[in-house]
């Protein structure tokens, strides 16, 4: 049975800007990074986040292990809520949260060797009474990033290693102190492909082995099925549509969903192109447009859409989607879109501003 | 009509420690209206390739052998000084490059100068090669704007008002210019989200399609070339493994790396079955493997793949591969 160890309730981001200093009375303006998310992680499961860039899915993952304050919005671990905790008494919270970042060759530090990387978490939670305690967590650690003779890795320098070592150094990084939870921001979209097989099974067999739960944060849906149990869509700070998996894969509901979805490429050659539902492109996050955010883009939008916001509806069980017509649409074929009243703007603002 | 013709095209690198090993002994024809997929990973010589075909690469690349023959003239040999590198100022090459070869850049970010419009960056790369007014260069801007699908208006922007998409179509459109006989395209779409890299291989297809245009798309990612070209060429640590009709390649593979390349690919579509990765890490070009470049890592390897560089075999299916086994590799034995 799922066992969340997350669960995040309407988590907010909003950045304000800056106007200047002949602004001063002005209402601030908001970028709304990260609008009402709620979704669970559970126990030795992952949770993918896709969605295009800027879409606030980074952001998501930064405020799970709170690089970043929320706005608003709880997320509870262990009975306590993460986004409450006050900044001194961050470090006892961090050890059960850890973060893989997209980059190994910038996420390591050049000056540190692999011994002296891996054992910085120990020394910054007081983990290990001694050097042959610490050594000895680094080598576990290690083995179980799958790094064959951990013992020749010790001294090196990040730049002696290989792209997929360095990756691998990162994760042992996180496992070293025994986190509940690890955050994986794009962790293998810098890595060639014949290294990435070799990290993406790394952390499936990681979340076997220790049970783990992830939030596994990236821009490739290929990769967030493979990788994911459950599986979140972002659009513009929204979350509109939520599932396991192949539920979400099989049965995409809301529109943007499946635009996303029918733009992926196939490697196959006989597999034909069907047109993407989608017209221009993603608005400023500044001035987001009323109602439901994708209406603008919407091929099926109607007159509700432009007024209102969609509230989730879950069409089946555990299957959300953020749209009016989700009952309408879910399991069918698309419907026919609705017509253009004026079909000359979509080509012209192809690309928006 | 045979547009280009690579042959045995060897290109070093002298650098510190070396030699660099960056392309050896590539063959491969394009006719025109062909559209070839260079596939292979960072590092793989496929970049190096695609900018020795329009020699814009740096100093202290040589030529070791090779030519290029491009409508049925060796462009490559006259360009060489004797030690091997290529002369950069040489008026032939200069008169074919954006004019008959031109090229879509990585990184549509960094291409276009920050400080001038985009449009006079067009412009200027009209100008430099034809004999107009600004209003006609003006004209052909527009003309091409329409094409791509960015309103005319847009013309006088600098490069940051365009948004990611836009200024990857602006600077297909500055490769359209003077209806070139062939395009490289290096990773056209890499630093794109998927419905923009959508909208854009779309683009290259009508494109394709309109002006029977002949492309190279360099890419590391099969899934992009899979719909858009009519041949794929992989390449492996500076040699082209497997070389033939995109279906046959995809369909057939003949070659142990292929395999491996396109089995590390998650899909979409399909059953959800546990990807291979390949064991060790791609080798240094400064001292490469002996024998067949891939052998440490291949798991068909037997002791000839240690010593000896395995001969092009043709296949049955036309395609070819770099592997003293591809007979057997394309009948799924050798497990």
């Amino acid at each position: 049975m799922a066992e969340p160890v997350l669960e995040i309730k309407n988590l907010k981001k909003y950045y304000e800007i800056k106007q200047g200093i002949l602004a001063f009375r002005a209402e601030p303006i908001y970028v709304k990074a990260v609008d009402d998310l709620t979704f669970n992680i559970n126990k030795g499961e992952i949770y993918g986040l896709v969605g295009e860039s800027g879409c606030g899915k980074t952001t998501t993952g930064r405020c799970i292990a709170r690089l970043e304050d929320p706005t608003d919005g709880s997320i509870e671990f262990q009975d306590v809520d993460i986004a409450k905790i006050p900044k001194k008494e961050l470090r006892g919270f961090r050890k059960n949260v850890q973060m893989i970042f997209q980059d190994p060759y910038e996420s390591l530090n050049p000056r540190f060797t692999v011994f002296q990387a891996v054992a910085d978490p120990l020394t910054v939670h007081a983990r290990g009474q001694n050097i042959e305690e610490r050594l000895d967590a680094v080598v576990k650690a290690l083995n179980d990033a799958g790094l064959k003779n951990p013992y020749d890795l010790l001294e090196r320098f990040p730049h002696e290693l290989s792209g997929g070592q360095r990756q691998r150094v990162a994760i042992a990084r996180a496992l070293v102190v025994d986190p509940k939870f690890i955050v994986a921001d794009e962790p293998v979209s810098m890595l060639d492909i014949s290294i990435r097989a070799g990290v993406m099974n790394l952390m499936l067999d990681i979340k076997e082995k220790f049970q783990m739960a992830y939030l596994f944060v990236t821009h490739d849906v290929a990769i967030a099925r493979y990788m994911s149990d459950n599986l979140g869509v972002m659009y513009l700070g929204n979350l509109v549509e939520s599932a396991g998996t192949d539920q979400l894969i099989n049965n995409a509901t809301h529109p943007y969903t499946r635009a996303l979805l029918s733009a992926v490429p196939i490697p196959d050659p006989d597999y034909e192109w069907v047109d993407v539902p989608i017209k221009g492109d993603i608005p400023s996050p500044i001035n987001l447009p009323k109602g439901c955010r994708f209406h603008p883009r919407c091929v099926w939008a109607r007159d509700i859409c432009k007024m209102k916001v969609p509230e989730p509806i879950e069409v089946a069980e555990g299957h959300f989607v953020k749209c009016f017509f989700a009952e309408e649409f879910y399991g069918n074929e698309a419907p026919p879109p609705v017509p253009e009243i004026d079909p000359g703007q979509d080509v012209a603002n192809d690309d928006g501003q | 009509m045979r547009l280009l013709d690579v042959r045995d095209l060897t290109l070093h690198f002298k650098v510190k420690e070396g030699w660099v090993h960056a392309v050896e002994d590539v063959n491969f024809t394009l006719e025109s209206g062909e559209t070839l997929g260079l596939v292979g990973e960072s590092g793989c010589g496929k970049t190096t390739l695609g900018y020795g075909i329009s020699q814009l690469l740096p100093d202290n690349a040589h030529v070791k052998a090779g030519q290029v023959i491009f409508k049925g003239e060796d462009i490559l040999t006259p360009s060489l000084k004797k030690n091997g590198t290529l002369k950069p100022y040489r008026q032939e090459i200069r008169e074919l490059r954006w004019k008959e070869i031109s090229m879509i850049f990585q990184g549509a970010m960094n291409a276009f100068n920050p400080v001038q419009k985009v449009g006079d960056q067009i412009i200027e790369a009209i100008k430099v090669h034809s004999d107009v007014t600004r209003q006609e260069a003006v004209a052909r801007v527009e003309e091409l704007y329409k094409l791509i699908g960015i309103p005319k208006d847009r013309i006088d922007n600098y490069p940051h008002e365009y948004s990611g998409g836009m200024r990857q179509r602006a600077m297909i459109a500055m490769a359209l210019v003077h209806n070139p006989s062939l395009i490289i395209a290096d990773e056209p779409t890499t630093a794109l989200d998927v419905i923009m890299q959508r909208r854009i291989l779309s683009e290259i297809k009508k494109i394709q399609n309109e002006f029977h245009m002949t492309m190279i798309i360099i890419t590391h990612d099969v899934s992009v070339v899979a719909n858009v070209a009519d041949k794929i060429a992989v390449m492996y640590a500076g040699r082209i493994m497997e070389y033939g009709n995109i279906k046959d390649v995809f369909k057939r593979t003949a070659n142990p790396y292929t395999k491996a390349l396109f089995g590390g690919f998650p899909s979409l579509k399909g059953e959800k079955k546990r990807i291979a990765s390949i064991p060790g890490n791609p080798p240094s070009l400064v001292e490469p493997p002996t024998g067949c470049r891939f052998h440490p890592r291949c798991k068909f390897a037997k002791e000839i793949c240690k010593t000896e560089k395995p001969p092009f075999i043709t296949l049955p299916t036309g395609q070819q591969s770099l592997c003293h086994f591809a007979n057997e590799v394309q009948q799924g034995g050798m497990a």
